[in-house]
């Protein structure tokens, strides 16, 4: 006897459902989480190096960091000051929240205030599984060029907070500014944008609207 | 590459739902797809008959169906599709856009086959 039966489930529910039980988790021990996404090489590790220098003394901080096959980067966030846990993804493009679950298994919550998951290099994947954090981060830069919020909709629509790096390379690289926030704003009406630039002692700064 | 998972995430929903409604057999599968998020087809199609072999949905077709971004412009409410060069309404060129639908991603239902019940 054939039949169809009725479904309607989001493909990721199982991940969504795993994301859920690590926010609690945070939550039950008062640790506040974000997950940083970006393409690779815009700055990432750099910003998370910067960030925990600069915070290290009043806020304990925990690192997950997600590599395709290395721990170079969390090497980098233990020098600044990070209790790190590298994931090795073994080739996956994105980090999923049993993976969090499991690093979250290695660090001692009750030590920590702040948790930083630095996700896979990648602006397609990581957009579609959420990990329990509080926010999600995306750290764009000049160089990429002023199309990305049209390439990856998915990516800027999901996200509580940008920052713009390599904001000193408008002067060297053409980037339609104007084009780049339209795309931002339609997708994400008020997010929350930063610049900056991180090499020469880092500077970061707060841009209110995206008029700049 | 995050099709393998999201393959596995399918079949895993569908062999759950399937074995809950008594089947023997899953023998289509129907996907929706929204157009803004970003999976492809084929490579589900490709993972499937890595993943599927040996379970009761091995031979099982998938259909997908794509639901293409539809934008609405929350100045003059014209509807209007997707164009990913900009993202400005086409009539009156105002940013302040919703997004009404393409972001869908979801499994809709299941064909299956089971035994017909022995008559007593």
């Amino acid at each position: 006897m054939a039949k169809n039966i009725p479904v309607v489930q989001k493909v990721l529910s199982g991940n969504d459902e795993i994301a859920a039980q690590n926010r609690q988790l945070l939550d039950d021990y008062g640790v506040y989480g974000i997950n940083m996404m970006a393409s690779p090489g815009a700055g990432k590790t750099s910003l998370i190096e910067k960030t925990v220098q600069y915070l290290r003394n009043s806020l304990n901080i925990g690192m997950i960091n997600g590599d395709i096959a290395t721990t170079f980067d969390a090497e980098r966030a233990q020098k600044a000051g990070a209790v790190a846990v590298a994931v090795n993804t073994g080739g996956n493009c994105h980090l999923e929240a049993h993976m969090i679950r499991d690093a979250l298994a290695e660090l001692d919550l009750s030590e920590i205030d702040l948790l930083i998951v630095e996700n896979i290099g990648n602006l397609v994947c990581p957009a579609g599984w959420t990990l329990g954090t509080h926010k999600n981060v995306l750290v764009a830069s000049i160089p990429e060029g002023d199309d990305k919020p049209y390439k990856y909709p998915g990516m800027y629509r999901g996200v509580d907070v940008l920052v713009i790096n390599k904001i000193d390379l408008l002067l060297y690289i053409p980037f339609d500014m104007n084009r780049f926030k339209q795309g931002v704003e339609i997708l994400n009406p008020g997010l929350a944008t930063f610049v900056s630039i991180l090499s020469d002692g880092g500077r970061v700064a707060r841009l209110d609207s995206m008029d700049m | 590459m995050h099709e393998l998972s999201i393959t596995q995430n399918i079949l895993d929903i569908t062999i759950r739902e399937a074995e809950k409604a008594g089947a023997d057999e899953i023998t289509a599968i129907y996907i929706v797809i929204g157009e803004l998020s970003n999976y492809v087809d084929d490579a589900i199609n490709h993972y499937w008959h890595l993943l599927g072999e040996g379970t009761i949905a091995q031979n099982a077709t998938l259909h997908f169906e794509r639901v293409p971004a539809r934008l609405k412009c929350a100045d003059c409410g014209t509807e209007f599709r997707l164009n990913p060069d900009s993202y400005l309404c086409p009539e009156c060129e105002s940013a302040r856009i919703e997004i009404v639908a393409g972001e869908e991603f979801y499994i809709d239902s299941l064909d299956i086959e089971k035994s017909d019940p022995v008559e007593v």
